[in-house]
């Protein structure tokens, strides 16, 4: 509290919407390109990122695009020409960019996408669960989930500076409605204080006519001479450093999020955060808004003795494997709460927690339950009610489905 | 007209590439990018042109190329205008160039969304009527009657779109047809368009020897006849204003063009059309070259 108090003199509270606040950090950012088309629970970020610019407010080029593949691929264009580039979408908005979401990332272009977690159809359904940025996990995109409105302003800030320091894109995930379209008090940093944070942004590669370059051309599996005979990477060279870069990403996002810490006075966490997890004995994992949930059946749960306490897994991409194994060291039993699904496997936070724990010394039986699909409300006291539930479990368990009626 | 004599030494395309030999497509980039003078960025979906582009970490051009996604052309290229302006930069120009799979078919709604915007940018297609670069599959641009390995049996049932008239309903402001054969009249509408604001889209017919079946040294001669018969009509539209250009001017007023037949027997891939397959075609480009006949007089007049 004192340090937030230390940064007020730079800072103003406006009571918004988390969609406001992700609008108001890509303005803050001085994104020079956005490009976005219209999904709920989305729309209102790029309404009001267009408001910003027709108002004068903010210096960027706003395309109205036919569809989200455009929406990335316009973002890509730009990114490749040197500008900063945002767009947001949702559900299957996100799946319609899956191609571009590959090429961006494989093209190692900054860009920064807010993805405002949304139900995947069929059947329709424009409520909140995290099943579309799930589903694109592994097109070489950093992913951040926030829990609250501040976070989802703090972390799209930080999103610009990770994203252009690793050159990776960074999708910074929020749950629809149940933060989009509610408002919170987030306090908003001066055009000053952003500014000094985050450095222009100079492109690794660029195109230019006075030194003509061919970006993203076909290329063959093996190293190959160029014209000066020096050999240049194949596609798995250049795929490795990919990896390698979102390797690196986590000391980045850790790094970025303590000079926020130093600047503004509010820290997300890094890679994870926790909460009464020091001497817990269970811990409930779960990413955005449901692990906020979380915390307060942790308090119900502690109010009657049991020692419960939260991971909340902020980056997901890269997934913060150490910080878990550490976390979770003096727990016997670790719930995984996943708002999405592996279809014909298990959740896939729940799958990631069991991987990095895997060998690692740190033993606790893992659980996983799948919680909240489809706009599916979850309430604190049906997690407080699966951990009880769970103490009867064996070290292996099926995924069991919470409040599913069927 | 540019005198072909005249057109600038300069090379942009290095020597060597990937395209096969006689690819129409390669004749006509020689010339696009002489008229581009080497201020533009290309935006370049997957197609035969990306092959031609070379193999990374070399390349056949010295352009700054940026491959794009197959459906993406005309919306990547409207990022790298948004972005150039955001930068502040005015000195280039972009171009966005796909076959005519990459425009008529899978890249159709960014290039309606990126013209209905009336993006600053210069969109070429060059149409070797077919997916060449997968295997000659058939695409929307693919005449009725053509064998391809997706239409094998009695050809492709369907008539070719009309782009360059999908195009004109967008009311840019210069739309123009051309060939490589006619090298003169290509260089001049590139000059023109680079020259020109806002969305400009050229349709290059490019003949291609092992799609459509012809000698490879037979390019230039397969697309003079595809003019002289009327299977493809030069043309140019600037500002809503319709005139036939280079050998189909000459044609509508000097000439009469020549029977269909001469292009239909010039190539392998309409081997197997029948009697009447043939009169359609011949219905359809008769009455296609009386309608332009007409708007050309019309603007004459
Ligand atoms: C989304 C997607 N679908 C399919 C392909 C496969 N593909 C690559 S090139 C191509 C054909 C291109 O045809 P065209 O645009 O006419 O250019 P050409 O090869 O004839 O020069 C296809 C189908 C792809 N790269 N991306
Ligand atoms: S297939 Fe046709 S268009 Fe493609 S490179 Fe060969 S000749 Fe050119
Ligand atoms: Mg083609």
């Amino acid at each position: 509290m004192a340090s937030r108090m230390a940064a007020a003199a730079d800072t103003e509270v406006q009571i918004i919407t988390g969609n406001q606040a992700m609008a108001l950090a890509a303005k803050r950012c001085r994104v020079q390109v956005v490009a976005a088309y219209p999904i709920t629970p989305q729309s209102q970020v790029t309404e009001t990122l267009s408001e910003y610019v027709a108002a004068g407010e903010l210096d960027a080029e706003y395309v109205n695009v036919e569809s989200e593949h455009s929406a990335l691929s316009v973002c890509i264009g730009a990114s490749s020409v040197g500008a900063r580039a945002f767009t947001a979408t949702s559900a299957n908005g996100l799946a319609y960019m899956c191609e571009p979401l590959h090429w961006a990332a494989g093209a190692r272009l900054p860009i920064v996408l807010g993805c405002v977690n949304r139900a995947m159809a069929a059947p329709w359904s424009v409520l909140n669960d995290q099943q579309d940025s799930m589903s694109q996990r592994d097109a070489g995109w950093i992913q951040i989930f926030a829990r609250n409105n501040q976070e989802i302003f703090d972390t799209a800030v930080q999103a610009f500076k990770i994203a252009q320091t690793v050159s990776v894109p960074v999708m910074v995930c929020y749950d629809g409605y149940l933060l989009s379209h509610t408002v919170m008090p987030v306090d908003v940093p001066s055009q000053e204080a952003v500014d000094t944070f985050l450095p222009p942004y100079t492109p690794h590669t660029i195109l230019d006519p006075a030194d003509p370059r061919n970006l993203n051309q076909v290329t063959l599996a093996d190293p190959r001479e160029n014209e000066k005979g020096v050999l240049c990477h194949g596609y798995m060279e250049l795929r490795y450093l990919l990896e390698e870069a979102l390797e690196q990403a986590r000391d980045t996002i850790i790094a970025v999020d303590e000079e926020y810490a130093a600047a503004f006075g509010r820290s997300c966490g890094g890679m994870l955060w926790t909460y009464r997890s020091e001497d817990a004995e269970v811990l409930l994992v779960a990413a955005g808004s449901l692990a906020s949930e979380a915390s307060v059946a942790v308090d119900a749960l502690r109010a009657d003795g049991c020692k419960a306490g939260v991971i909340g897994v902020r980056a997901y991409r890269p997934f913060p494997k150490q910080e878990l194994i550490e976390a979770t060291a003096p727990a016997a039993r670790v719930l995984v709460f996943d708002k999405s699904l592996s279809y014909g496997n298990e959740g896939p936070i729940c799958g990631d927690v069991k991987a990095a724990l895997y060998g690692s010394g740190s033993h606790p039986a893992v659980h996983g339950y799948i919680a909240g699909l489809g706009g599916r409300d979850v309430r604190a006291a049906e997690l407080a009610e699966a951990v009880r539930r769970d103490a009867a479990k064996g070290a292996v368990a099926p995924t069991e489905w919470i409040n599913c009626r069927i | 007209m540019t005198n072909l004599i005249d057109l600038p030494g300069e090379e942009y395309m290095l020597p060597g590439n990937r395209a096969c030999a006689g690819c129409g497509l390669a004749l006509a980039y020689r010339y696009i990018l002489k008229a581009l003078d080497g201020r533009a960025i290309m935006c370049v979906p997957a197609s035969c042109l990306t092959v031609l582009g070379g193999m990374y970490p070399v390349s056949s051009v010295r352009m700054p190329w940026l491959n794009v996604t197959f459906p993406s052309t005309a919306a990547t290229a409207s990022g790298v205008v948004a972005g150039l302006k955001a930068l502040g930069r005015k000195d280039v120009t972009v171009v966005a160039m796909a076959g005519d799979g990459g425009t008529v078919d899978i890249g159709i709604q960014a290039l309606s969304g990126a013209a209905e915007r009336n993006t600053d940018l210069l969109y070429i297609c060059y149409d070797n009527e077919a997916y060449m670069n997968t295997g000659v599959q058939r695409s929307s641009a693919t005449p009725k009657g053509v064998k391809t390995t997706t239409t094998p049996v009695g050809g492709k049932r369907e008539h070719k779109k009309d782009m360059a008239g999908i195009m004109e309903a967008h009311h840019l402001a210069y739309i123009a047809t051309a060939s490589p054969a006619f090298p003169d009249d290509l260089y001049d509408k590139v000059r023109k368009a680079r020259d020109m604001r806002g969305t400009r889209y050229i349709h290059v017919y490019a003949p291609c020897p092992p799609g459509w079946l012809f000698h490879t040294k037979d390019t230039v001669n397969v697309g003079r006849i595809s003019v002289e018969t009327g299977a493809v009509v030069l043309y140019e539209i600037e500002d809503g204003a319709f005139r036939l250009t280079g050998l189909s001017k000459e044609i509508a007023d000097f000439d009469e063009l020549k029977p269909l037949t001469t292009y239909l027997e010039c190539q392998g891939r309409f081997r197997d059309l029948d009697a009447a397959t043939i009169e359609e075609l011949e219905t359809r480009v008769a009455r296609r070259w009386d309608r332009y006949v007409a708007r050309d007089e019309e603007a004459d007049a």
